[in-house]
């Protein structure tokens, strides 16, 4: 069969003058699609969804709304518009004009983390599978299944870079993106986040949130790559990653919204009670974004990490906003001041900065992640309830780095396995606080209806109604 | 006389000289940047807390507006031109400030668009100005943009001669048993269905009611509007409107999306011995001839006031309503009719005839119970003025002090399109 690939994959790449890489991905197209089919969400290749399809990278290209089978969508290959005079801005190349092809001494590491980027973009999908099945409205399916194909397009911007940049190499690497699964033991995907489950939609929620914006964070770093088609891939990735973190955010205000609401009609603060009259009690809200943050901040690996300091310095990845940071972007003399353990103590020591750039990531990103769960806090506190949401101390609940096998309250305290054993209940949640949220899902398909546990937004998509029709079954 | 303000300076005065100003909502803002990334001005900074957009560099081009995950980014309120808000107090927000109330009757949270094409009808008069202390007091926004009233259409046909250039339609509009209360010389919105190229919902079109308050057909919850099918541009150039094609060619039967009504200002004055000054062109016609027939249908109580027409067109058969106002007695209103593109004569503009009309405009110019209502083009309300003031200065009245006082006691309404 023979496709138009410049109708079929819309590109501002000049696909239709590049025979072997359009051969290639004629080759890569059909097994994608076949991996959707398999992997992507399940039941919904026959609705037709209110979706954003991007066009162009243009102002009123990039945003396109209309009903699409998802099997239809178009995944397109968009680099934001480059410029010739842009140099790498830091590391030891800094100052040189950005590279357009790949530099022969760092064809591996690069290759590296295109994949390891692109095969978070399909494991998301395959975690988020079977939500659709519990949708609590048509809205929130519908945000869903635009998070899903987004990241179906991320997986094409990265396999784009991997066939055009990496020859054979590149092609097996993009092949194997398709055979891993999120969960398998015998094929499990790449990083720890991605290979737990997304059972119900506050664990979506807390995902979209925590882990959508560690992607935020690796795909700014990548964005002031000295490779310059990476970095023009990934800067135009962040437009359409803002709607994740938006669906995350909202999400979980609504169903905070919803709580509140709840108790203060009825009265009550009891946890149990809110339970008892169908919505999630706040506390196994904090339960779970415990979970979910410190699940996500070992994605940015060890606290000190010779690998991230070569990226660094060889110019292939760099720090969040670094043409603002007001330093030498070379950091070879350098500290910055990590965590670690002495004794039952958590103590900072310095340490050198091209060293610790995987720990500077991971704070910025806390950073971030803190003005989200402040933004919570108020719809509580309008609310008037005496109730705060936090996150939990950065060395709680690690797998990766100094903190691995390290017991940490979530206020911080180094504590004793016994104490650990004793407190994890109320840390994170438990079998009992997952069967009561799975409890709550159940699907909700009239336009406008909300399930009791959740709040309706406060606007819709693209100026819609909420009750607009976002998804048609057919 | 240098030193006199001039009817521009006036209105600013008097209006507070109003802008929009485009905010970002902090409750529903996630701080993704994609505001600031986009915007081609750098209109938009941030702190650890807020987005902000710079009212002083804004030139509210809308780059903004499509990348936004959230719709925070949609946010608009009228504000005064001097005392926008700062950064800072942006910053600080936890929640979007209320619209204050600049307008004396301003209500609801109007749509962003609504807000923008009423701030575009009367910059002629530097921005809303208040009603006539006589005006009853209207209902507005009863139907925003999410949950808008829908209304069958009783009537719809051609008011300009098959020979006419323009398709002007009289269509009339049944609420039914939906409640839907307007006054003379307020707006609806009419919603096309379907979408634009982009994938985005119609915008809404304003159009003026035709009918007095208790409607078309008196008691019977129905309304009418003066359309002309738009077939081009203000610059002549092929343009298909969208409203006004949807409208023109409803059937009766058909249902219309209605939003507002909207309309705070442009009001008639309601006080026994009131009088009314009209100049309008074309569709500009449907706020006089809503004023005219609330007076016709009052006529027996004989309340007192002059009404005067000036009414431009380019032929009679262009003239929407012609044959109807050719039957009212001149008791009843002083009809003055222009025609510019009449075979055999000169071409004559509704500024024309006010010249020629001079001491009896002057006169109700200067009666405190006589109150002035230009619709139209745009480009008629320079002329327009400008005939004012010429008659005011042949009748050794100055214009340049009357027409501010005109706006302060909210004499004077403009609305052009």
């Amino acid at each position: 069969m023979n496709i138009d690939y410049s109708q079929k994959i819309p590109n501002n790449v000049n696909l239709a003058e590049d025979k072997a890489l359009q051969r290639a991905l004629e080759h890569w197209q059909p097994a994608f699609l076949g991996w959707w089919q398999e992997m992507g969400p399940e039941g919904s290749h026959h609705h037709d969804i209110y979706l954003r399809t991007a066009v162009s990278v243009e102002r009123d290209g990039w945003a396109q709304f209309g009903y699409v089978k998802m099997p239809e969508y178009r995944w397109g290959i968009f680099l934001n518009p480059g410029s010739a005079e842009r140099q790498i801005g830091f590391g030891d190349h800094k100052g040189r004009p950005a590279w357009q092809e790949v530099p022969g001494e760092h064809r591996a590491n690069l290759r590296r983390i295109l994949v390891a980027q692109g095969d978070t973009e399909p494991a998301s999908v395959e975690q988020q599978r079977h939500l659709g099945l519990t949708a609590p409205s048509l809205y929130d399916l519908r945000n869903l299944f635009q998070v899903n194909v987004e990241e179906g397009r991320h997986l094409w911007a990265m396999v784009y870079l991997l066939h055009r940049h990496f020859g054979r190499d590149g092609r097996e690497e993009a092949e194997a993106l398709l055979e891993r699964r999120s969960g398998d033991p015998d094929n499990p995907r790449i990083l720890g986040a991605f290979n737990e489950r997304t059972p119900d939609w506050l664990s979506f929620f807390l995902f979209t949130y925590f882990t959508d914006r560690d992607g935020k964070f690796q795909l700014c770093a990548l964005a002031e790559s000295g490779f310059d088609p990476l970095a023009r891939t990934t800067q135009f990735m962040l437009t359409e990653e803002a709607h994740h973190m938006f669906v995350g955010e909202s999400g979980v205000s609504r169903v905070i919204q919803r709580t509140c609401q709840v108790m203060k009609e009825h009265g009550i603060e009891d946890p149990a009670r809110a339970r008892a009259l169908g919505v999630i009690d706040l506390p196994t809200i904090q339960r779970y974004l415990n979970f979910h943050f410190s699940v996500t901040i070992d994605l940015f690996g060890s606290d000190q990490s010779s690998n991230a300091a070569t990226f660094y310095s060889t110019g292939l990845k760099g720090r969040y906003e670094e043409g603002k940071q007001d330093d030498d972007h070379v950091l070879k003399d350098r500290g910055y001041r990590v965590l670690e353990l002495a004794g039952s103590e958590l103590r900072e020591k310095e340490v050198p900065a091209l060293l610790a750039l995987n720990e500077r990531l991971r704070d910025d990103y806390i950073r971030d992640s803190v003005g989200g769960v402040e933004r919570w806090n108020k719809v509580i506190e309008k609310a008037g309830l005496a109730f705060r949401l936090s996150v939990p101390h950065k060395a709680f609940n690690r797998k990766i780095g100094t903190f691995a096998g390290v017991h940490v309250s979530p206020e911080g305290q180094v504590v004793s396995a016994a104490q650990w054993a004793s407190g994890v209940a109320e840390w994170l949640p438990t079998d009992e606080d997952r069967r009561f949220v799975a409890s709550l899902m159940g699907r909700v398909v009239e336009p406008g209806r909300f399930a009791g546990w959740i709040a309706p937004p406060a606007i819709g998509i693209n100026r819609q109604p909420v009750d607009f029709a976002y998804v048609r079954f057919n | 006389m240098g030193d006199a303000p001039s009817l521009s300076d006036a209105a600013r005065m008097a209006s507070g000289d109003y802008a929009v100003q485009h905010l970002i909502d902090p409750e529903i803002c996630i701080r993704c940047n994609t505001c600031e990334a986009t915007c081609p001005v750098k209109a938009i900074t941030h702190d650890a807390r807020n987005y902000v957009v710079d009212f002083r560099v804004c030139n509210g081009c809308n780059a903004c507006v499509p990348p936004c995950p959230t719709g925070a980014i949609d946010n608009w309120r009228q504000v005064a031109k001097a005392m926008p808000f700062t950064l800072d107090e942006q910053l600080s927000w936890d929640t979007l400030p209320a619209q204050a109330e600049l307008e004396v009757t301003a209500g609801g949270d109007f749509p962003a668009e609504v807000r923008a094409l009423t701030e575009i009808a009367t910059a002629g008069q530097g921005g809303a100005v208040a009603p006539p202390w006589s005006a009853a007091h209207p209902y507005v926004n009863l139907y925003p943009i999410a949950k808008p009233a829908l209304a069958t259409v009783a009537g719809n046909f051609r008011l300009t001669g098959d020979q006419a250039s323009a398709d002007i339609r009289h269509i009339v509009l049944d609420f039914g048993s939906t409640a839907f209360p307007v006054l003379e010389g307020q707006s609806i919105g009419i919603v096309p269905p379907g979408q634009d190229a982009a994938g985005r919902a119609h915008h809404v079109r304003l159009y003026s009611i035709a009918s007095p308050r208790d409607g078309e057909r008196p008691r019977y919850n129905n309304l009418a509007l003066t359309v002309k099918r738009v077939t081009t541009d203000h610059d002549g150039r092929p343009a298909r409107g969208v409203a006004s094609n949807f409208l023109c060619d409803r059937a009766i039967g058909d249902t219309v999306q209605v939003v507002g009504p909207y309309g705070t200002s442009y009001l008639m004055p309601n006080h026994p011995g009131s009088s009314i000054l009209m100049v309008c062109t074309g569709t500009g016609s449907a706020p006089m001839r809503a004023m005219t027939e609330r007076r016709r249908r009052r006529m027996a109580l004989r309340e007192g006031g002059t009404l005067m027409l000036f009414f431009g067109a380019r032929s009679p058969e262009e003239l929407p309503y012609f044959g109807p106002l050719m039957k009212l007695p001149r008791e009843f209103i002083d009809v003055n009719l222009a025609f510019s593109r009449q075979p055999g004569h000169p071409k004559t503009y509704v500024q024309d005839l006010i010249r020629s009309r001079g001491a009896d405009v002057v006169r109700l110019l200067r009666d405190g119970n006589c109150y002035v209502y230009l619709c139209g083009l745009k480009g008629m309300e320079a002329g327009v003025l400008e005939a004012f003031a010429a008659v005011c200065a042949e009748q050794g009245v100055d214009w340049s002090a009357l027409g501010p006082e005109l706006l302060r006691q909210s004499r004077l309404h403009i609305e052009t399109y």
